[in-house]
């Protein structure tokens, strides 16, 4: 019974080994690699630090899709009612990305207080509202309760 | 009519799930065959009844009866044949119709193909399985009855999400939900032996296959959906560590261990209190993830479901199961005979750490998949994860099993010598060598770990080819005796060598597509060329054309090499008119060592189009690699040894005199 007491000493100290081993590389990756979600509101508010990947939403503002000529960047501002935010990407623009559409961009604010978009969400569905940027919506009291009410998801 | 006729098999179905959940549970315990038997006929009859629920369902849809609101809200007139029936199972009624259809197929089969099971175990697997159909149809029946009526009925449909209308996509679900649904059969068995508190080699030999089967439907069902996501999306990507594929990836990576581990259950008659844990979790991670892709807590192209008391109907679902099969495992476990003793190097060895790493994998991969939303439950921010944790944790930790599942065949059970092992696969070492001298030489990629996982990739597909030189002694012995060594090994070795190349080239193939991948944007002209990894890209011509059901901008885009034209390419901007709603299809060439890959955005001709163009190198591998982990898997499946009802009478045959160790099966 001896050897089979020690063989179950050395799987559970493997198992704890590894857990403790994948648990300590999981916080690691934590720490790096969570990605926050602001409002335009609190970026004008100077919650976000410059530089930091960050995810922020809102609605397209109406009129304010602005192409580059002669390049792939697209300019176009993000508002929740309360603040905007504008925003610049280079690439091509998500099928249902259009104004006053719902919309998240991963990117990067930069110090003149402009956010560079690496990714923009503006997924699957026209009903369909990010819920942070309900959220958002709600928080700067600019949420229109009734015919436009969305989070939905209708469908998709 | 055919509405009535599907709800009303519904509703006998879930009758029939009741009595085979009881009677022959109650059967078992007092011993009574014919109570048990009542399982089998249960199980096959209930199968039938939702066939034909599903088949009421699928011809609504085939003949648009508008009058019923799940049609409505999902199909319309004009759309092709294809996704008409697809349709049927591209919403939440419809799916759950189909997560029960497979439910039942499994028992059915179970039932059918069982016959050399012990009865009380049947019995008990089948009643589990009818508890697990039984709660699904209920939350059909009471929350999401897919033949719900809408009268007076609507001249017309509102149509199918166009991002659905994808021949990948239309069968992606049926495939998942096999391997998905398909693992209730590995945790039906666990909770049956639990009950019994019997475990042997036997129950690990009737539960193999049917976790191997529903492993085969998950690895292609997975490989559709990011194929799908790859030439749908348009971002030129096939994995985005997404919530959703994330729900479908964890129970794969808890089946491929499970289906390790089951190895050395019927081998040695080890690891059985932890391969029975396994199965249960497997499952509990399936359902798990039906709860967050149905739930409506995440929002995606899968969230059909927004309605808050699904959710909670599933969320109590899934605690009745994972909570109940845990707290039998905790009653029962500690009564299971311990089993064979190994060493830490030895075949159990290898795939004991096979399991450890693929089961902590998956628990990271739970982890960054579930984080966000505790955060936003306990309104401490909103938070996303992206790829770069799961790159940082699932990476590493899968490292070891790459590298340890080509050494793992070499070791013999119980006590083996690695030096050995290695020895033997110097070739596959020096390939390794020589593979990750020449990407940090010739590639221009920065950093080490691009050059390590090539040399990955190559010492798994070279290290699995050299084991299996090994094991017909090619080279070692006159080549008359390797042929006839050749036709000697059992099904289940050609499967596991099949499936492991097949990871290799899935290895190869994500390299590929992320560190090796160039990419370019730009606006182009009608005329305009742009050069990207040495293939000329000319934008020939935008045109508008009109398809079944939508209209699109098509550019075309014409592909060169060193000036020489050899293909076109055709991307195209969608709008469907219906759903009003526009897709995106990418325009790709493969040379099967490479894609060719354009998009096309918004524009007009006199400011020309955002054009987005990629060169993937290796991406069809993943694809490749999955299918043939896959087939590998079906290789193993009509191992003899594994044919239902065959137990143990395993190498009766004289091929057992191999001086390597005893072939591990199909892993």
């Amino acid at each position: 019974m001896r050897s089979r007491k020690r063989q179950r000493l050395w799987l559970v100290s493997i198992g704890v080994l590894l857990l403790g081993g994948a648990a300590a590389l999981a916080l690691t990756a934590f720490e790096d690699n969570l990605v926050f979600f602001h409002s335009p509101s609190d970026l004008k508010a100077g919650k976000a630090e410059v530089g930091q990947l960050i995810r922020i939403g809102g609605l397209v503002e109406d009129g304010s899709i602005a192409r580059q000529p002669g390049t792939a960047i697209t300019a176009f501002r993000v508002t929740d009612g309360a603040a905007t935010a504008t925003v610049t990407y280079e690439g091509i623009l998500p099928d249902l990305f259009r104004e006053g559409q719902g919309v998240v961009v991963r990117g990067r604010l930069l110090a003149d207080g402009a956010f560079q978009g690496v990714e923009v969400l503006a997924k699957h569905d026209e009903n369909y509202m990010p819920p942070e940027v309900a959220d958002a919506l709600k928080k700067s009291g600019h949420w229109k309760m009734g015919e436009d009410a969305p989070p939905k998801g209708a469908g998709s | 009519m055919t509405a009535e006729l599907g709800h009303f098999a519904l509703v006998a179905a879930f009758v029939l799930a009741a009595v085979q959940m009881s009677v022959p549970l109650w059967g078992a315990a007092k011993g009574d065959l014919g109570l048990m038997e009542l399982a089998r006929t249960t199980a096959i009859g209930q199968f039938l009844l939702i066939i034909l629920s599903f088949a009421a369902l699928v011809n609504a849809f085939v003949v648009s009866d508008f009058s019923v609101l799940n049609v409505v809200q999902n199909s319309h007139s004009t759309k092709p044949l294809l996704y008409k029936i697809s349709g049927a199972w591209g919403n939440h009624e419809g799916s759950l119709l189909l997560w029960v259809l497979i439910l039942a197929l499994f028992g059915a089969m179970v039932a059918a193909f069982g016959r050399n099971l012990p009865p009380s175990l049947r019995a008990r697997t089948l009643s589990v399985q009818a508890m697990i159909a039984f709660g699904f149809m209920a939350f059909m029946i009471f929350t999401s009855n897919p033949f719900d009526r809408s009268l007076p009925a609507p001249a017309d449909g509102q149509g199918l999400n166009p991002l659905l209308q994808d021949p990948g996509l239309a069968f992606h679900p049926p495939f998942l939900y096999f391997g998905y649904v398909g693992l209730s059969i590995a945790f039906s068995f666990a909770v049956a032996a639990l009950i019994e508190g019997k475990v042997d080699a036997a129950w690990a030999c009737w539960v193999r296959p049917w976790t191997l089967a529903a492993w085969c439907g998950l690895t292609v069902g997975i490989g559709l959906g990011s194929w799908w996501a790859y030439y749908e999306l348009g971002w030129g990507g096939f994995w985005f560590w997404d919530p959703v594929e994330n729900a479908s990836f964890i129970p794969w990576l808890c089946a491929t261990a499970l289906l390790h581990s089951a190895i050395v259950v019927e081998k040695r008659d080890a690891l059985k209190s932890w391969t029975i844990l396994l199965a249960i979790i497997a499952f509990s991670m399936s359902l798990l993830g039906t709860f967050l892709v149905r739930s409506g807590v995440l929002t995606s192209v899968h969230a059909f479901a927004t309605d808050p008391e699904r959710g909670v109907f599933i969320l109590a679902l899934l605690g009745v199961a994972i909570g109940g099969s845990l707290t039998l495992y905790a009653i029962r476990a500690p009564a299971l005979q311990a089993g064979g003793l190994f060493q830490p190097i030895s075949r159990e060895g290898g795939l004991l750490l096979n399991n450890l790493f693929l089961s902590a994998a998956a628990g990271t991969v739970l982890l960054g998949t579930l984080y966000p939303l505790f955060l936003d439950v306990l309104d401490a921010g909103k938070v996303s994860v992206g790829p770069p944790y799961f790159n940082a944790t699932f990476g590493p930790l899968m490292a070891p099993v790459l590298v340890a599942m080509v050494i793992g065949p070499f070791l013999s059970w119980k006590r083996a010598d690695l030096g050995h092992a290695l020895i033997r696969l110097w070739m596959a070492l020096a390939a390794a060598a020589i593979a990750i001298a020449l990407v940090l030489i010739y590639s221009g990629v920065k950093g080490v770990l691009p050059a390590l996982g090539v040399g990955a990739a190559v010492w798994i597909i070279v290290g699995t080819l050299v084991e299996f030189a090994d094991r017909i002694k090619l080279g070692r012995a006159p080549l008359g005796e390797s042929v006839r060594r050749l036709r000697r090994q059992p099904r289940s070795a050609y499967g596991m060598t099949t499936a492991h190349i097949g990871v290799g080239l899935v290895v190869a193939g994500v390299l590929g597509a992320t560190v090796f991948k160039t990419e370019s944007i730009q606006v182009m002209r009608p005329g305009d060329t742009v050069v990207v990894a040495g293939y000329g890209f000319t934008l020939d011509r935008v045109e508008d054309i009109r398809g079944a059901n939508y209209v699109a901008e098509r550019a075309v885009f014409r592909l060169s090499s060193d000036g020489v034209e050899f293909a076109a390419v055709n991307a195209e901007r969608r709008n469907y008119p219906v759903e009003r709603q526009q897709t995106t299809e990418a325009g790709i060439h493969t040379t099967w060592f490479a894609d060719l890959y354009a998009v096309v955005g918004e524009g007009d001709s006199r400011n020309g189009w955002t054009t987005r163009i990629y060169h993937n190198p290796l991406v069809p591998w993943i694809w490749l690699g999955t299918i043939v982990m896959a087939i590998g898997g079906a290789i193993s499946l009509t191992d003899r040894r594994l044919r239902i009802g065959a137990p143990t009478t395993r190498r009766a045959k004289g091929a057992a005199s191999n001086d390597g160790p005893v072939p591990a099966g199909a892993d």
